[in-house]
């Protein structure tokens, strides 16, 4: 909402000496935020004048524009008398016409963050033009670039000063109006709270002496009353549709960001700006009978004024005429009974509709007019009639004609309920002590009715349908006392109990892959069946089962993620492709698979939903899982002055994996398998005992070149939540042994597929409790193994708590080892 | 070693003489001194203090004597022996530092080398942001609350006083799924977790709900269709508009520092009456006379729009099975993104979801 100062201090009797920066602090304190304000032409100095048209000859140029070389008459501003020559490229004139000319030496505002344009006399398209005539958009009056800006004839000389004409010197504040408080899209709301914030008179522009319904009004039925609970219509004969708005008029509609059009038109918006109530007004001459409001018919169709041919729902409320719907109620006129330049006759309808269908429709048609943002946030539903007469008495006033004496009301404005407010609710809520008085002082001032003592009965004023229940009217009391008294307490909450343990887990995690050197991203969960493409899934892969949006950002892209590895592979391509030479990243995080459990319920909000309905709705939602996702490409250790690196492999994956679960004390065991986007002979399934938490591994090489990724890159995806379910929260504690330690190294030969895990298991199971630990330190293939067998040497370190171990024991633990891994997997002792 | 000679004759015995002693101790002690090296040294005591050495000779001629001379001539060859070897440890000791001293030396490397093997890994710092403001609410006593993103569309819009055709539905530009009967969103705020706390607990509630949101906005440097939130909600008896100040003055001077303090403006929000809009003391110009006028972080407002806030409407309350009468509330939420931009002087919102490990490197693992 744009608010002209001078506009709201003429129903606002505000202080002269009062700054606008300090009015708009004021109102921004009362919540009407201050979002801009302007002081038009502000920023241009120098000679921007008045000027008339005299010639103007149209030249195609070389580059397919086609210019206007004019010759403009700027009285004695140019210090000579003499007409000044212009080139333009706009072509929205005629000679004749005024215009407005800056002058050389003069400077316009130029673009946002410029220090100004100075315009100067310079050659251009073969002559030299002394000057610009200008567009609005070029003075800093808003967008319009559409053409330049022709003033009405009688505006002024040619020669004078342009910026009274241009309403340059006004200062306008453009406020952030929040969806409650419709009453405040409109000059009489914004200067009522003016006016109450600087505790001075106000005058109501709707205080208004009205003529009586009577019946001699244009004909109108009201089908549909719930919808439309009032309608006046008003008529206008006679009038000369081509008188021109006044200036002072067209300077306001300006100034307030809407575009001056036409006598008519302008009128219509210049009532909406001062009351808040949209108006709209019909050809009489092409009604066709009796206007009727109902609701659309099935299959029904209307054109609206934007040219745009609808199709409309029954929910809509329309205005019709014999022909049918002439109008989308309270939203946007249509085609077929438009005003235009031959309109004599008016019909001016000033009607109350629904909040509600109001905004259906407008969300249905994907329509935002000015009328149906006051229409759908409620209007004052009781100046109908005044709007309609003010409208009656500007055009005539500008346009000549008579309002017809007949009035048409329909309906009557539904009156608004009393609220009971306990007289101390306000200040218990605010934690800030309001005297009685106060509360009722300041109820009155926003216009309720306020009676009772303790237990207020208050009737909200009828342009405030938001105050609906004892806490809005707190809001109102609390606001006018000011925030900013509102003291600053801290709460003192009950014994807190810490983070969660999952809570903390996840930290863990995050801290121990960034140890593992992984560097954690975010990404957007989105994906579609490329993505799924590109990690090379088959058609019934359980991941591409994916919760699907119906408005997605990019249509290639219209599924939540099942996997988080898209978005560490993108990443990581992204950061070679800017440089890198190796990355390791990683994303936790929650991915959906969707339910079959039906749809979420919707529920009242009356009352709390029962424990069984609360369970039905947490049932809909999908299981959204925590995910780890990790990628290793390009060079995992890097090249030096101290040798050669390594680049990342399949190895990087598991350690990783093996790492973390060391971390959080969980046994793993890893299997082979084969899984898409996986390497199929390089893919590890990785388990806590029997369960599947994820995969570690290779990329596949054609994932890899899909993505962009070096052959060899290593990518894990585990599930954070199963993983996390099988930590103990405080491990029990180990005997640390300080008895001396024995070493036993075996090599073992078995089938080169045989799993090392398999053979460990083995020895770790025969070598019994004095095995203190057991590792893999040496994997041997070769011709003394022969074909299709391999070499595996481990270290076993057997240890016992209470005394030194004799060679027999450690050999014969060793001898049981060996046999257990023989009988188990075939192992032979080199 | 010979045996006992009882006829031997003391006088003749000269290498025993006082003198002669002596003079081998002295002659022992300059070799020893003189050696430069452990080379030289160990030559020394070859010849000084080995077995053909003359004082081993010596000490070896001492049983020859008349028992009546053994003992003087013993201690005498004793002392003399003493001191050679001690003479010969001090010199070692002295010739091995100076040799470790010459190695330590040309073991010289230098240090400047760079030695980066394996990068270092880091967390994201909206993690980090997430974490630090949910610590300074665990640390008075508030509890992390969670839920999930995608949401049911009660809860997230519903539950909280935002009825189907709320205007304010379109205050926020919804994702949702298909079909669109299963009413489910990607959550636009974080305000569901706040309904599903009140419906999972009973008052007293002090929590914190940092979490993901999504909006169909575009990315761009300023937007972003997915960005953190960051909600707090407390119910309790006796809650007051002053509490939620008083939280909010907390944590704005733990975020960006003491003396920061926040100011309300009425707004609407459908879950909270009275609502306010927070903006908090600009901390680069901190509104000083002087600096804020070139302020380019608040343009020279001296406050900075933070987040929003208010006293949990009635009506949420009801939907949640929580006796309004005996309990009140409050509820704020803020960008955790903004206020890390804001903390860190992030430009571009891009940055924060690019994945470029040169951005996330700089924040390191906690903070």
């Amino acid at each position: 909402m744009r608010a002209p100062v001078s506009w709201i201090r003429e129903y606002a009797d505000l202080p002269a000496d009062l700054s606008t920066d300090e009015l708009a602090r004021k109102l921004t304190a009362l919540g009407l935020k201050l979002e801009s304000l302007e002081r038009p032409g502000a920023a241009i100095t120098g000679p921007l004048v008045i000027g008339r048209v005299m010639t103007m000859e149209s030249e195609p140029q070389k580059n397919g524009k086609t210019i206007n070389w004019c010759t403009v008459d700027v009285g004695d501003a140019n210090g000579t008398g003499d007409p000044q020559g212009i080139v333009c490229g706009a072509h929205n004139f005629a000679p004749g016409d005024l215009v407005v000319v800056v002058l050389p030496g003069g400077v316009l505002p130029g673009p946002p963050g410029s220090d100004g344009v100075e315009i100067s006399a310079r050659k251009t398209y073969g002559h030299v033009s002394a000057g610009m005539i200008c567009s609005a958009r070029e003075l800093g009056l808003g967008d319009d670039h559409t053409g330049i800006i022709v003033l009405e004839p009688g505006s002024g000389e040619p020669g004078e000063d342009a910026r009274p004409v241009l309403g340059f010197g006004e200062e306008v504040i453009e406020f952030e109006i929040n969806p409650d408080r419709a009453y405040a899209l409109s000059l009489r709301g914004v200067a009522r709270e003016a006016a109450m914030g600087f505790h001075t008179s106000y005058t109501d522009p709707c205080r208004r002496e009205v003529p009586a319904a009577n019946g001699d009004g244009y004909p109108v039925r009201v089908e549909d009353a719930e919808g439309c609970p009032v309608f006046v219509a008003r008529t206008v004969t006679g009038f000369d549709p081509r008188s021109p708005s006044p200036e002072w008029l067209r300077t306001r509609v300006r100034l307030a960001g809407m575009r001056p059009i036409s006598l008519a038109v302008d009128v219509t918006n210049y009532v909406m700006l001062e009351t808040g109530r949209p108006i709209h007004g019909y050809d009489s001459d092409k009604l066709q009978g009796a206007i009727v409001v109902r609701r659309a018919a099935p299959g029904e169709r209307l054109t609206t004024l934007d040219g745009v041919d609808r199709e409309l729902s029954t929910e809509d409320l329309v205005v019709c005429d014999d022909s049918g719907a002439i109008g989308l109620g309270g939203v946007m006129g249509g085609e077929t009974t438009e005003m235009s330049d031959r309109t004599s006759t008016v019909v001016i309808e000033a009607a109350h509709w629904d909040p509600v269908s109001m905004f259906r429709t407008g969300k249905r048609h994907r329509l935002t007019s000015e009328a149906g943002k006051r229409n759908e946030r409620g209007v004052d539903p009781t100046i109908c009639q005044v709007a309609a007469d003010r409208v009656a008495e500007l055009l005539t006033t500008y346009g000549g004609g008579t309002v017809s004496p007949g009035v048409t009301v329909v309906g009557s404005p539904p009156s608004p309920s009393a609220i009971t407010l306990p007289v101390g609710l306000s200040a218990r809520v605010a934690g800030l002590p309001i005297a009685d008085a106060d509360v009722v002082s300041n109820l009155r001032a926003i216009g309720a009715e306020v009676s009772g003592v303790e237990t207020l009965s208050v009737t909200p004023p009828p342009w405030r349908p938001d105050l609906r229940d004892p806490y809005d009217l707190v809001e109102e009391v609390v606001r006018i006392v000011g925030y900013d008294r509102v003291p600053s307490v801290i709460p003192v909450p009950p014994v807190g109990r810490g983070l969660t343990r999952e809570q903390r887990l996840r930290r863990r995690i995050g801290r121990t892959l960034a140890g593992l050197g992984c560097v954690e991203v975010v990404s957007f969960p989105f994906v579609g069946d490329e993505t799924f493409d590109a990690l090379g899934l088959q058609a019934d892969d359980v991941l591409r089962h994916a919760v699907r949006l119906s408005n997605p950002l990019s249509s290639e892209k219209p599924l939540y993620a099942t996997t988080l590895l898209p978005g560490v592979l993108d990443a990581a391509a992204r950061n070679l492709g800017r440089g890198a030479t190796g990355v390791a990243l990683f994303e936790t995080g929650t991915v959906a698979f969707p339910t079959n459990r039906g749809a979420a319920p919707v529920y009242g909000v009356e009352w709390r939903p029962t424990e069984a309905e609360l369970q039905k709705l947490f049932d809909a939602i999908p299981a959204q899982p925590l995910l780890l996702a990790a990628v290793l490409a390009g060079e995992r250790e890097r090249d030096g002055w101290w040798g050669d690196g390594r680049a990342a492999d399949w190895t990087d994956a598991i350690e990783i994996v093996r790492g973390l679960a060391s971390e959080l004390g969980v046994d793993l065991e890893v299997r082979q398998t084969s899984r898409m986007p996986w390497h199929p002979s390089r893919c590890a399934l990785v388990c806590i005992g029997d369960q599947e938490i994820g995969h570690a591994g290779e990329l596949h090489p054609r994932v890899c070149r899909a993505y962009g990724l070096p052959r060899g890159s290593a990518v894990l995806e585990i599930d954070l939540d199963a993983l996390m379910a099988r930590t103990v929260e405080i491990p029990p504690a180990p005997i640390v042994s300080h008895q001396p330690l024995a070493k036993e190294d075996v090599a073992l030969v078995v089938d080169a597929t045989v799993p090392s895990s398999e053979v460990e298991r083995a020895l770790r199971a025969g070598a019994g409790e004095l095995l203190e630990s057991i590792r893999l330190f040496d994997v041997f293939t070769g011709p003394q193994i022969g074909d299709g067998k391999k070499s595996l040497a481990f270290a076993l370190r057997f240890r016992a708590p209470d005394r030194t171990l004799t060679e027999a024991e450690t050999g014969a633990a060793r001898d049981a080892a060996v046999a257990a891994a023989s009988s188990a997997v075939g192992a032979v002792q080199r | 070693m010979s045996g006992p000679n009882t006829d031997y004759d003391p006088v003749e015995v000269t290498a025993l003489q006082a003198e002669q002693v002596t003079a081998m101790r002295d002659e022992a002690l300059a070799a020893f001194a003189a050696a430069g090296d452990l080379a030289e040294l160990k030559q020394a005591r070859l010849d000084h203090a080995g077995d053909r050495s003359p004082l081993a000779l010596a000490n070896r001629e001492i049983g020859a004597l008349p028992p009546q001379a053994r003992k003087e001539a013993g201690q005498r060859v004793g002392q003399a022996r003493g001191a050679v070897s001690k003479a010969l440890a001090d010199r070692t000791a002295v010739l091995e530092a100076e040799a470790e001293e010459r190695m330590l030396v040309e073991e010289t490397v230098d240090v400047t080398l760079p030695v980066v093997r394996r990068p270092r890994g880091a967390r994201h710092p909206l993690t980090l942001m997430s974490e630090y403001i949910a610590d300074l609410f665990v640390a008075m006593g508030w509890e992390v609350a969670e839920g999930p993103v995608l949401e049911a569309e009660w809860l997230n819009f519903d539950a909280l006083n935002l009825g189907p055709d709320h205007p304010a539905r379109t205050m926020q530009d919804t994702f949702w799924t298909e079909p669109a009967d299963d009413h489910l969103v990607l959550r636009t705020h974080t305000s569901p977790v706040q309904a599903r706390t009140m419906l999972e607990r009973t008052p007293p509630i002090y929590v914190i709900c940092p979490g993901r949101v999504f909006r169909t906005d575009p990315f761009d440097a300023t937007h972003s269709p997915m960005f953190h939130q960051v909600e707090g909600l407390v119910v309790d008896e006796g809650i007051t508009m002053a509490h939620l100040k008083g939280s909010l003055d907390h944590f704005a001077a733990r975020m960006f520092g003491e003396g920061i303090t926040t100011r309300f403006r009425p707004s609407y929000f459908p879950f909270t009456e009275p609502s306010a809009e927070v903006d908090m003391v600009c901390f680069v110009c901190r509104g000083e006379v002087g600096a804020v006028d070139e302020c380019r972080t608040c343009k020279g407002e001296g406050w900075i729009e933070w987040g929003g806030c208010g006293v949990v409407n009635p009506r949420v309350l009801a939907a949640c099975g929580i006796d309004a009468d005996r309990y009140r509330g409050f509820a704020f939420g803020m960008g955790i993104d903004r206020s890390f931009m804001f903390r860190s002087g992030a430009g571009d919102m891009r940055a924060l979801f690019e994945g470029d490990v040169r951005f996330a490197s700089a924040f390191g693992t906690d903070w």
